[in-house]
């Protein structure tokens, strides 16, 4: 904490000198021989005693607590034979009793040795690197006041870094795309050393219960995501079956058949079903469309389970609305009018000019829309985690519970984690699975609809 | 296009040209009410279901604050005052009121009537105020679940005994404090004070609205400015090469990843990684930044791109850099739009649930969270946990969070509209 306040008064300090000096330089207050505005010889001097300190101190820290829990762990005994989650847990409590809060539980003299060794570390290192940041600090404002002069670009030199900045942060964007897929890829690999790869493509058994823990009692679990893939395709068929054809018609009524006053209350009103957080949905879908459901059926002597595939479709299906009729109704709008008035005039009527000339037109848009919201579909998660099964089935019936690729994902990881069980890892390849698909269609989508866009701009 | 050119077109418009046309009317119009229906629906049931978890019965009681009970000594310790057994001073006064002997073989029934942790308000009351030893005064009590649901009308009455979750003995000791006026219906209070209970009658909403407060927090902090940076390089520095191009289809393609392969990205990386402590809304915060940040520098550049060129042409006309342009002239004027979109991107962050599931912010925490790195809950996941349970109380509970959820969402998106009404210029 001190550190960053010494670095911040340093460079505090730093932009009022270098405010100052140009002011002194000049004569007669003759400002335009100036080469910048005095404040950005301030900045100058600001960033340039903040940046390199900041970057320091945070290299330093990342570096070093691999090195003290290095030296620390080292005074402990057998570490060797001790597992890695444990160690973790050993590695805590050293900290806990340097911080002088639990010295009552523990009174083992290795532990007591190697926390006493811990304290002294991180006091040195606090210093030192007090010390470091500081004069790196103090130095480079010593040095950079030096450089300025009447003819010094300041503006210019302060401008380029800012650019760099800007560049960072979109940059920020890209590394969370690596982070996803690096995560994603490390996480699988180390679940394909166990699992076998084709196991995992092509199996038709999905039963991933193993034991966690030694005592626990379990089978030996399968690995074949064969049939969780069918459960997500079987509901995301079903829910396109619901927003596709509504969807579509919607944006068909509001773009050429709604008045405008009519239309701009229909629109954001459609809209709203895409605001609704989607546990909202599944917590309806779960108490009021699933015993529906299954009630109907029953009273027609069908038998629905509660969770089936239709109920969790049907209400995705209605999540997903607004995204076909919202895209597709701009992409019907973009078709120019001279498209239409030329239909009109050959005597179409309105249906026939939007199904044959319009629909036509717009439908690599309407693809593209569609596309989007498949993948949204697939990739849901709250709704099929409340109202869909947990059973992987190898089903097309609409009746029965299946699982998805989401729920899957959800189950396998919420309670207990290990990182060398498959059991874990599993939901972290589900997961790669998942994020190659959307992505695929994304990208798919994404490119038809651009195309799209340029044929009509 | 000469699929129009047919007979069919080229005869006047016949009646069944006309039918087609009216039919094709219908069917849109028909879509629309479809989805409005549906949204109708979903509103009405969730409101029906959750609008009376607002009000809670409650018991009023003459307790007696024996002293031979609380503290025979007489020494006020506050240990003694502490453990003192203050359940028994509820249940004397209910026995008392209903004329009941407290060796009645179904007696635990009545004591049940009153909410298991009733007697931390009687200590409370004691704790701060020690005087009150040895008088009698009239306290209202929270009812247990099932008699507010009863009372409710949500347990039907009809049903033989051993399926209902009151007793006939119990009806009948609830029968007897109704006609003599001990039964209230108040508003809801601990809804709105409380966090997560394992008894219904006493959790509420508070840890989680706390919890998911903190987690926007963060999220705005990190992912605001860093999307408007990224938006502004990318619209307004960023020369057309690769890169950018890159740069674009990355966010444009991060916008479409599902949710929960965001929570993925967060166990992974901040957890397990770089060590960030489980269930934390500093973790929550910083998944559902890097998951708005695609919205943000998408809308950020739609209302830089709104902006005339005019404005920066002006600028630098009179001498300013790009820099300064884009910094005094063109940012302050896409502002009300930036604010527009950030504020919609994060209603939609308030009420994504997949991926704290991931990053275990969904755990039992009847605590609330005091800083960032506390353990904590999040509205929409502690919706989710509700949804768990079976019990009645428990239904209207998720409800009543959910219109407590919508709410805050209607709140924003009027904000965000009325911005966009109010300061965003028509070029």
């Amino acid at each position: 904490m001190y550190v960053f306040l010494a670095i911040l008064l340093c460079a505090f300090y730093g932009f009022y000198i270098g405010k100052k000096k140009p002011l002194k330089l000049v004569q007669n207050k003759d400002l335009s021989k100036l080469n910048s505005n005095p404040k950005y010889y301030g900045y100058y001097i600001f960033l340039w005693c903040l940046i390199p300190a900041l970057i320091t101190f945070f290299t330093l820290n990342f570096f070093s607590n691999f090195l003290i829990k290095q030296i620390v762990l080292d005074l402990v005994p057998e570490i060797e034979t001790i597992s890695k989650t444990n160690i973790e847990f050993i590695y805590d409590q050293i900290k806990i009793m340097a911080s002088g809060n639990a010295d009552a539980f523990n009174t083992d003299e290795n532990l007591m040795l190697a926390s006493d060794k811990y304290k002294e570390l991180i006091f040195i290192y606090d210093a030192s690197v007090f010390l470091i940041c500081t004069c790196l600090s103090a130095i480079l404002l010593i040095f950079f006041q030096k450089k300025i002069s009447l003819e010094f670009p300041a503006r210019k030199k302060v401008e380029k870094f800012i650019k760099f900045f800007l560049l960072i942060c979109s940059i920020v964007a890209v590394l969370t795309t690596v982070g996803i897929v690096l995560s994603l890829f490390f996480e699988s690999l180390r679940f394909f050393k166990q699992i076998s790869f084709l196991d995992f493509i092509f199996g038709f058994h999905w039963s991933p219960q193993i034991a966690i823990r030694e005592d626990q009692v379990g089978s030996s679990g399968a690995f074949g995501s064969i049939p969780v893939l069918t459960g997500t395709f079987l509901i995301t068929f079903i829910a396109m079956i619901v927003a596709v054809p509504v969807g579509l018609f919607s944006a068909i009524y509001l773009s050429d058949y709604a008045h405008k006053k009519v239309r701009s209350t229909l629109k954001p009103l459609i809209e709203i079903l895409a605001g609704i957080p989607t546990v909202v949905y599944g917590f309806f879908a779960a108490l009021t469309v699933g015993p529906f459901i299954r009630m109907t059926g029953e009273s027609i002597g069908l038998n629905i389970v509660t969770e089936s595939a239709l109920c969790a479709g049907l209400v995705m299906g209605i999540m997903i609305i607004p995204f076909i009729s919202s895209l597709s109704d701009d992409i019907i709008l973009a078709v120019p009018q001279r498209i239409k008035d030329g239909s009109y005039a050959l005597g179409a009527t309105k249906s026939e000019t939007m199904k044959k000339v319009i629909l036509p037109a717009a439908l690599p848009g309407i693809v593209g829309s569609i596309l989007l919201a498949v993948s949204r579909a697939i990739g849901e998660t709250m709704i099929v985690v409340m109202a869909a099964g947990m059973s992987a089935r190898l089903t097309a019936n609409p009746f029965e519970a299946v699982t998805t690729v989401t729920v899957q994902i959800v189950t396998l990881l919420v309670g207990d984690q290990e990182f060398d069980n498959p059991k874990t890892l599993a939901a972290f390849a589900l997961g790669l699975e998942l994020f190659i698909l959307t992505l695929f269609l994304n990208l798919m989508a994404l490119k038809i609809v651009q195309k799209y866009r340029e044929k009509y701009e | 296009m000469s699929s129009i050119i047919n007979n069919d077109i080229l005869s006047p418009i016949s009646s069944k040209r006309t039918r087609k046309e009216k039919l094709f009317k219908i069917c849109g119009l028909s879509a629309i009410i479809f989805a409005l229906s549906m949204l109708i629906i979903l509103f009405i049931t969730i409101f029906s279901k959750g609008y009376s978890a607002f009000y809670q019965t409650r018991i009023k009681l003459n307790i007696n604050f024996n002293e031979e009970l609380i503290d025979p000594t007489g020494a006020r310790e506050i240990t003694t005052l502490n453990t003192a057994d203050y359940s028994k001073l509820i249940s004397q006064s209910l026995f008392k009121f209903l004329n009941i002997d407290k060796n009645h073989p179904k007696s635990s029934e009545i004591k049940s009537l009153i909410s298991y942790n009733s007697f931390l308000t009687l200590r409370d009351r004691v704790l701060n105020d020690p005087l009150i030893i040895g008088k009698t005064v009239k306290i209202n009590l929270i009812a247990s679940d099932d008699v507010d649901q009863m009372i409710k009308g949500n347990i039907s009455l009809n049903i033989s005994e051993e399926n209902r979750k009151i007793s006939d003995f119990q009806i009948e000791a609830i029968n007897k404090l109704k006609s003599d006026g001990a039964i209230l219906t108040v508003f809801n209070k601990t809804l709105f004070t409380k966090s997560d209970s394992r008894e219904p009658e006493v959790s509420g909403v508070l840890g989680a609205i706390i919890g998911s407060f903190y987690c926007l927090f963060v999220a705005v902090c990190i992912s605001v400015p860093i999307g408007v940076f990224a938006a502004i390089f990318l619209q307004e520095f960023a020369k057309k090469n690769k890169i950018t191009d890159f740069i674009e289809i990355n966010i444009n393609n991060l916008a479409a990843v599902p949710s929960i392969v965001f929570g993925l990205l967060g166990l992974s990386v901040f957890i397990n990684f770089f060590h960030l402590p489980r269930s934390s809304p500093i973790v929550g915060g910083l998944v559902l930044a890097l998951m708005s940040l695609p919205t943000i520098v998408i809308v950020t550049r739609a209302s830089l791109l709104a902006v005339p060129d005019t404005i920066r042409d002006g600028a630098i006309a009179l001498g300013a850099s790009k820099m300064q342009a884009i910094f005094n002239q063109v940012l302050p004027l896409a502002t009300p739009g930036i604010c527009t979109g950030v504020i919609i991107a994060l209603a939609r962050a308030l009420g994504e649930t997949a991926p704290l599931l991931m990053i275990g912010m969904i755990a039992f925490i009847p605590d609330t969270p005091i800083a960032i790195t506390d353990p904590a809950t999040a509205l929409p996941a502690q919706i989710f946990m509700w949804a768990d349970h079976p019990e009645r109380a428990f239904v209207e509970r998720t409800s009543a969070a959910i219109l407590i959820l919508l709410s805050f969402l209607i709140v924003m998106n009027a904000t965000a509209i009325y911005i966009r009404h109010k300061f965003e210029k028509k070029w």
